[in-house]
């Protein structure tokens, strides 16, 4: 893995020679281990270990320019200063960021464990096995065409010409099972889970076999739905991707752009029903891939984004946060133009209330939503989404065939009518079920 | 005769210098038949190296100023060992001939195999004389006649201000330039040895305006590879003028009404459709995975009588065409479907090897971190015999679907696309802007609906993400008619 200590001497090295006095260069190293199997034999092993760094300078006029490489050596790294002081040449005259005021403050101490990888042998046969069980659990379920395990050992840095030195890494195992299954003249249905963990023996693979085979089976007896409007309710998976396909809302950068549904005046207005409150935390226990800094080398935090409905903060880089005279936190992502993005949503359980999928009449239960970057119009609002779930009568499941659901962000969560209480984590967050009045689904 | 001495396994040093790392020619022949000759002997049926440079640019220009500019340089290299049917994939940073052979070494190792012992004999590989298609077709020279960093801004500017005069209640504009040249190197065990460079470039808009609550986002992108000059050629007053026309037509559409109509897809982008519902389901990895309905359909119809389909990687200057595949392969035209008949699948060596299907030059990947697999290139429905007038006149009500945005196709053959600029068909004429729709089916039904293809074929650039990362494609079609198609909306 990296020597962060060599490469800042490195840098250093080379900044002087090339006449450089300000700089910073975040990156990361990351060794990872896949296999992939097919009727209880290898298909493919992948294994990869590579490093990537991006090098941000000043020159005297103090425009910035930045460059990325993967070669990591005294030859690599002089190349990328250079190319990064070439293009400063050309660099944005306005809004020029500096270091984050926060480069050097201590971060927070995750204590993650660090997990050995097991041999390629040992995640081949525990997939093997996840397949035999699967194939098993239904006479209709004939193969498993998507299925893997990987682990990965990763390390990020940042360090800068200031003196701020920051590393920290871990370990991160997934896994998934995809399905396919067909009963005679019906079409071909399939569903699939999968599970994090910081190491591959501790992932719950026989939670993640038995949600595949739950969820493969109940969407066997499908039926067209009828188009019309419909009480949804959002499994924690769906709801946390649909939030984050809109979470320019939340962006200061985006806002600054004029490519936000939110602008500078938004916070403290109420943007969804009061019994909704999200935040952004790369803290959360339940985050398996946590960092303590971003690109800037800020220090990541739990941001409150809306509490009981209203607007309570932005995602912010060093840059965002001082022209909006905030703080910056933790979500930078370093650039020529630095970017913000959000790191793990936290939507808090609510008080739950009377609404219960075993005695609610016809309503849709939206367990994914599919094709995000095609479907979600983020600077409009809208969206018109392909969704897997069922129709729920009174406890009875029935799977929709296939079937799109439609509308607007900023009406969904005014029209949130319940949320439950218990939360659920989830590999890309934290989130309970959400239930949300009149949304368009279209199916015959 | 003279009898060439073999080699051992103990005369190969780790210190063994590799050519350098900017040279990707003729010097890595003896590295790689050194190499390759470990693999085989240590028991390995087939071994493939793949080497990659590439120096990426992109740049933005947002309003009247240029806000980023962001090169990057990687190099690596990646190694494929089968045995048998089962392949292992390594990639790592590092090209020294050390480290070329540890990437060998763990990849013999994933697949249970071990280097051979120091007293036996290695049997290098013979390869072919370096096939290079950067001398072939002078490419040399490709990257240094390409935009400098002051030109890209100097252009991208020049772009967003015409954009600004042409466009109306602009909320925020956007111009962006990417170029991406790469170099590859790839040596086989079976004696491929062949070089390639890449420029692909593309460039474009993205508007948005807005009126109090009503809002409208255009996105209008361009790309060409192999053209050193393309953007300084672009002309961007005629996409300018494009975009500002569709962003003000939608800002004020209405949201489209769901159900199922028939439909006309515009040709270019429209052709999305097609790479969809079809062209992925035509890939040997979904016929590996036995998840597509064509699995056993070779030679039988598969689609409408008026439909037919190309994959190919030689049109010129095209975004998916390419002189060689990441495996080696010389590119080809491939007939996918003629006349509603499926001719044939598109094939990587891998997906060859497990499916019986041939060859197509179609094994791409996104880069050395990827193992190669099949993929398309330029894929388009073959022009038709109506006319426009034919297609708009058979339809009392449906869906114009002037620009499409993206879409997905999932494992059971379900896709779905959506569509950025549409509007109403009332007794074949085009009326209201309709906004917010989301096209939905099955790949069976949707072949056998495609009924009237016109005559103007036009081809797009698009991106496509797969198993093997993210690679550069065309999609295309004339205008065609859908006879029904469930339409996603409110």
């Amino acid at each position: 893995m990296l020597d962060i200590d060599t490469l800042a001497a490195q840098a250093e090295t080379l900044s002087k020679k090339l006449n450089i006095s300000k700089y910073d260069i975040s990156g990361s190293a990351i060794d990872s281990t896949s296999v992939q199997i097919d009727q209880g034999k290898p298909k493919q092993v992948k294994a990869s270990q590579r490093s990537s760094v991006t090098v941000r300078v000043w020159n005297d006029a103090g425009t910035i320019g930045i460059a990325s490489t993967s070669d990591i050596d005294m030859e690599g790294m002089e190349l990328a200063l250079k190319t990064a002081k070439e293009a400063s040449n050309f660099g944005n005259k306005e809004n020029i960021p500096g270091f984050s005021p926060e480069a050097k403050t201590p971060v927070a101490d995750l204590k993650h464990p660090k997990v050995a990888p097991l041999p390629v042998n040992a995640l081949i046969e525990k997939l093997a096995a996840a397949e035999t069980e699967l194939l098993g659990a239904h006479e209709a379920i004939d193969s498993l065409p998507y299925n893997g395990i990987s682990q990965t050992e990763s390390e990020g840095f940042y360090v800068n010409s200031d003196g701020a030195r920051r590393v920290d890494g871990g370990t991160s195992a997934v896994t998934y099972l995809y399905t396919k299954a067909q009963e005679e003249d019906r079409r071909p249905r399939s569903a699939g889970a999968y599970r994090v963990g910081y190491g591959v023996e501790e992932l719950d693979l026989k939670g993640c076999i038995a949600e595949t085979a739950e969820k493969t089976i109940s969407h066997l007896g499908y039926d067209k739905i009828e188009t019309g409007k419909y009480t949804v309710v959002f499994s924690p998976e769906a709801m946390l991707s649909l939030v984050g396909a809109f979470s320019n809302m939340f962006n200061a950068q985006n806002i600054l752009d004029n490519m936000s549904l939110s602008d500078k005046d938004s916070l403290g207005k109420e943007l969804a029903s009061p019994k909704l409150s999200v935040y952004d935390d790369e803290l959360h226990e339940a985050n398996i891939g946590a960092s303590t800094f971003d690109g800037e080398g800020t220090p990541t935090r739990r941001v409150a984004l809306i509490e009981k409905g209203v607007l309570t903060g932005f995602l912010h880089s060093a840059g965002t946060a001082k022209r909006l005279d905030a703080k910056p936190t933790g979500h930078a992502n370093l650039g020529a133009k630095v970017t913000v993005s959000p790191n793990f949503f936290h939507i808090a359980g609510g008080e739950g209330g009377d609404l219960s999928l075993e005695t609610a009449e016809n309503v849709v239960y939206i367990d994914e939503l599919s094709a995000l970057h095609a479907g979600v119009q983020a600077m409009q609002g809208s969206f018109s989404l392909p969704f897997d779930g069922w129709v729920v009568n009174k406890g009875q499941k029935v799977s929709v065939e296939s079937a799109t659901v439609a509308g607007d962000i900023r009406e969904l969560l005014k029209n949130i009518a319940q949320v439950d209480v218990e939360e659920k984590q989830t590999p890309s967050g934290v989130a309970p079920h959400i239930w949300v009045e009149g949304l368009s689904i279209t199916g015959e | 005769m003279v009898v060439a001495p073999p080699m051992l396994t103990s005369t190969i040093s780790n210190s063994e210098a590799a050519p350098a790392k900017t040279n990707f020619g003729a010097d890595w022949e003896k590295t790689f038949s050194t190499l390759l000759g470990l693999g085989r002997a240590a028991g390995a049926d087939f071994i493939e190296f793949f080497l990659e440079r590439v120096n990426y640019i992109n740049c933005l220009a947002e309003d009247d100023a240029i806000t980023s500019i962001a090169p990057r340089i990687s190099t690596g290299a990646g190694v494929r060992v089968f045995v048998g049917q089962a392949d292992c994939y390594v990639s790592t940073n590092d090209l020294t001939f050390k480290g070329l052979k540890l990437a060998l070494e763990k990849a013999l190792s994933i697949m249970g195999l071990q280097l051979p012992a120091p007293s036996a004999f290695v049997p290098e590989v013979y390869l072919e004389p370096l096939r290079d298609y950067v001398a072939l077709r002078g490419k040399d020279a490709w990257l240094d006649g390409c935009s400098s960093m002051a030109e890209m801004g100097d252009v991208l500017l020049a772009a967003n201000g015409q954009l600004n005069k042409t466009a109306s209640h602009v909320q925020a504009r956007r111009a962006a330039y990417f170029r991406d040249w790469q170099e590859v190197l790839v040596a086989a065990s079976d004696g491929t040895f062949a070089r390639d460079m890449r420029l692909t470039q593309s460039v474009g808009y993205n508007l948005l305006c807005a009126d109090g609550d009503h809002r409208s986002s255009i996105n209008k992108r361009v790309g060409s590879t192999g053209e050193p000059g393309f953007l300084r050629n672009w002309a961007y007053s005629n996409d300018a003028e494009e975009v500002a026309d569709s962003a003000g037509k939608m800002l004020y559409a209405g949201f489209v009404e769901s159900g199922s109509y028939p439909v006309i897809m515009a040709n270019e982008f429209g052709g999305v459709i097609f790479h969809e519902a079809c062209g992925h389901l035509l890939e040997t990895t979904q016929i590996e995975r036995k998840t597509t309905p064509f699995l056993e359909k070779k030679g039988e119809k598969i689609a409408h009588e008026n439909l037919t389909a190309w994959d190919e990687g030689i049109s010129p200057n095209a975004f998916g065409t390419i002189d060689m595949d990441d495996e080696g392969m010389p590119a080809q035209r491939t007939l996918l479907i003629e006349n509603g008949i499926l001719k044939n699948f598109i094939s990587d060596r891998a997906g060859s090897m497990r499916t019986g299907h041939p060859r197509t030059g179609s094994g791409r990947r996104q880069g050395y971190s990827f193992a190669p697999a099949s993929r398309m290139r330029n894929t388009y429905i073959a022009p038709g015999e109506f006319s426009m007038d034919d297609l708009f006149g058979s339809i009392d009500k449906g869906l114009y679907c002037k620009k499409m945005g993206g879409g997905s196709v999932g494992p059971t053959g379900e896709f779905n696309f959506a569509v950025d600029e549409a509007y109403l068909i009332e007794n074949g004429k085009i009326t209201k802007p309709q906004k917010g729709a989301t096209l939905i089916g099955t790949a069976t039904d949707i072949m056998d609906k495609i009924s009237m293809c016109s005559k103007d074929l036009g081809l797009a650039a698009g991106f496509c993400g797969s198993v093997s990362g993210s690679i550069y494609v065309t999609v295309g079609q004339p205008h065609l008619k859908v006879d029904g198609i469930t339409v996603g909306g409110r």
